[in-house]
């Protein structure tokens, strides 16, 4: 099996499954209740929110657990009530849909364009701001293309316009140093499965003074911001595969960046091809590439049947081919959008499964241009002859 | 979303792909913003598909169906031929998933359209065949 497909979700570490077992079995105690078995749980839960804390570069009283990255990203938006909301046209859909939401319910939302990169422009977010602004919500990292933003740059002008700034960082964490007081942002979510950890379980940073309505109502767990009873093995897995993880980044950075490196240049040899996304502000282990007169289905295909993992930001719904958003927002045609491949690469990723994967991909690019009816007509055209 | 086995089979494995030589109907149907494109090739010899081809730019069901379509009308009378539905393309595939459904419309359009290029260059008419509408994007 090659797995290419690390931003979808990452294997996870041994050390949280590990760390893990026990509280889904001999561990099983209800944190809330107040018994000695139960008080040592809750002490696991409390030393999982330091390292997460730390991870980050945040206090412990500023984590808050949640289900994963879309319920962190939708407590961010809907914990107030908003007249305005600024984003981006790039955002995941955890952040696009629920401001879409928010304006049927009357808020106003300004979704900021990108350059051809990805990345958003601060002069372009200075400019959106208003007076009624309530808050700016920008994605740290695209899932799709991997454009990293400048948060920080980012944070200068809304921390001076005091609106708060959340960052759904789900593509960072765990895979690039970060630190919320360095960027400045006032929330930040964060998903476990991201880093090797378990599914169902994320994070909302919210720095300490930031007003923030529950989003799930009932007990007073997670200190009256979030109810219901606490996901504790999930919480202890979390933890401790950021601490893993964060302890690798010295060696997994500049290692998953060299492969990522390698593997842009190896596709790009194949012609007609182009990558989509900033070239060096980017995810490590992002690579999203174009590849003309194909559509990208039809070759995750024939990966597929070879045991290859990896995705399209094209999604076939609904009898339309309906081309990523993210694709579209970068000013893709329709043609470069619905040909675009995914390979996103994590911990457990080689060398040689890059040589593996070309030795795929290059035969099905062949095979699928010679199907295509508009590599024929390129052929053909007076563009080819130049 | 699952693709029967027989989807997959002519996915991989597509038959009659390329252009035709001494093809005397073409047509061409969608478009790269719907994400589907089908070429048909006929070869129509005394009111018989003698050969059929295609090229196809679009998802797996797209080839799939180009593949089967091509398979189903070759040796049949153009009256025969015009009796091939989408229906039928989608059953000699062991069906498609519901939202891969416009793929098989689309290779029904590409083999109608193949005929009416017939149709206009030989001046022979076909009962029952209109002309191809230009597709919109979006439009199926």
């Amino acid at each position: 099996m090659l797995y290419f497909d690390n931003a979808a979700t990452t294997p996870m570490r041994p050390c949280a499954l590990e760390a893990m077992l026990p509280f889904l079995s001999e561990n099983f105690y209800n944190p809330s209740s107040v018994y000695g078995s139960a008080r040592k749980v809750r002490a696991a839960i409390d030393d999982a929110r330091g390292a997460v804390a730390s991870a980050i570069g945040a206090n412990p009283d500023e984590i808050f657990f949640t289900s994963g990255g879309t319920e962190s990203n939708n407590h961010a938006l809907k914990g107030l009530p908003a007249k305005h909301i600024i984003t981006t046209a790039a955002e995941h859909h955890a952040v696009l849909y629920v401001c879409k939401h928010l304006e049927k319910l009357g808020c106003e939302v300004t979704y900021l364009p990108t350059d051809n990169e990805g990345t958003i422009r601060a002069d372009d977010l200075a400019a959106a701001i208003r007076p009624d602004t309530s808050l700016v919500s920008i994605i740290s990292a695209n899932n799709e293309v991997g454009t990293i933003s400048p948060i920080a740059k980012f944070s200068e002008i809304t921390n001076q316009a005091g609106i708060p700034l959340h960052t759904d960082a789900v593509q960072m964490v765990g895979n690039v140093p970060l630190d919320v007081k360095k960027l400045g942002v006032q929330m930040l979510s964060l998903s476990a499965h991201k880093f090797g950890g378990p599914k169902g379980v994320g994070a909302l940073y919210v720095k300490k003074g930031t007003p923030l309505f529950p989003l799930i109502l009932g007990g007073a767990q997670e200190r009256n911001r979030r109810a219901g009873t606490e996901n504790v093995a999930g919480i202890i897995g979390m933890s401790a595969a950021l601490s893993e993880a964060i302890a690798e980044i010295p060696t997994e950075l500049p290692r998953i960046t060299a492969l990522r490196d390698e593997l842009i240049k190896k596709i790009l040899q194949i012609p007609h091809t182009c990558l989509n996304g900033a070239r060096e502000n980017r995810l490590p282990g992002n690579v999203n590439i174009s590849f003309r007169f194909i559509e990208g289905e039809s070759l995750l295909l024939h990966l597929d049947m070879q045991n290859c993992c990896a995705s399209t930001g094209s999604a076939c719904s609904s009898g339309a081919l309906e081309p990523s958003h993210v694709l579209m927002a970068l000013g893709l045609s329709h043609e470069l959008a619905n040909g675009a491949l995914r390979f996103s690469l994590g911990a457990q990723n080689t060398s040689d499964d890059i040589e593996n994967l070309m030795n795929i991909l290059t035969p099905a690019v062949e095979k699928l241009r010679n199907l295509s009816p508009l590599y024929d007509d390129f052929l053909k055209t007076s563009e080819h002859r130049r | 979303m699952e693709y029967s086995e027989k989807v997959m089979e002519h996915f991989m494995n597509p038959r009659n792909v390329g252009e035709l030589e001494g093809a005397n109907g073409v047509g061409t149907v969608g478009n790269a913003q719907c994400g589907d494109i089908m070429r048909v090739f006929l070869k129509i010899e005394n009111g018989v598909v003698a050969d059929a081809s295609f090229k196809t730019f679009g998802c797996g069901a797209a080839v799939a169906t180009s593949s089967m379509a091509t398979e189903l009308v070759k040796g049949k009378t153009i009256a025969e031929v015009m009796e091939i539905t989408n229906k039928a393309v989608t059953d000699a595939l062991d069906g498609l998933p519901a939202v891969k459904k416009h793929c098989s419309v689309l290779a029904e359009e590409a083999v109608r359209s193949a005929l009416w290029d017939y149709s206009q260059k030989s001046g022979v008419a076909i009962d029952g065949l209109e002309e191809p509408k230009e597709h919109a994007p979006h439009a199926h």
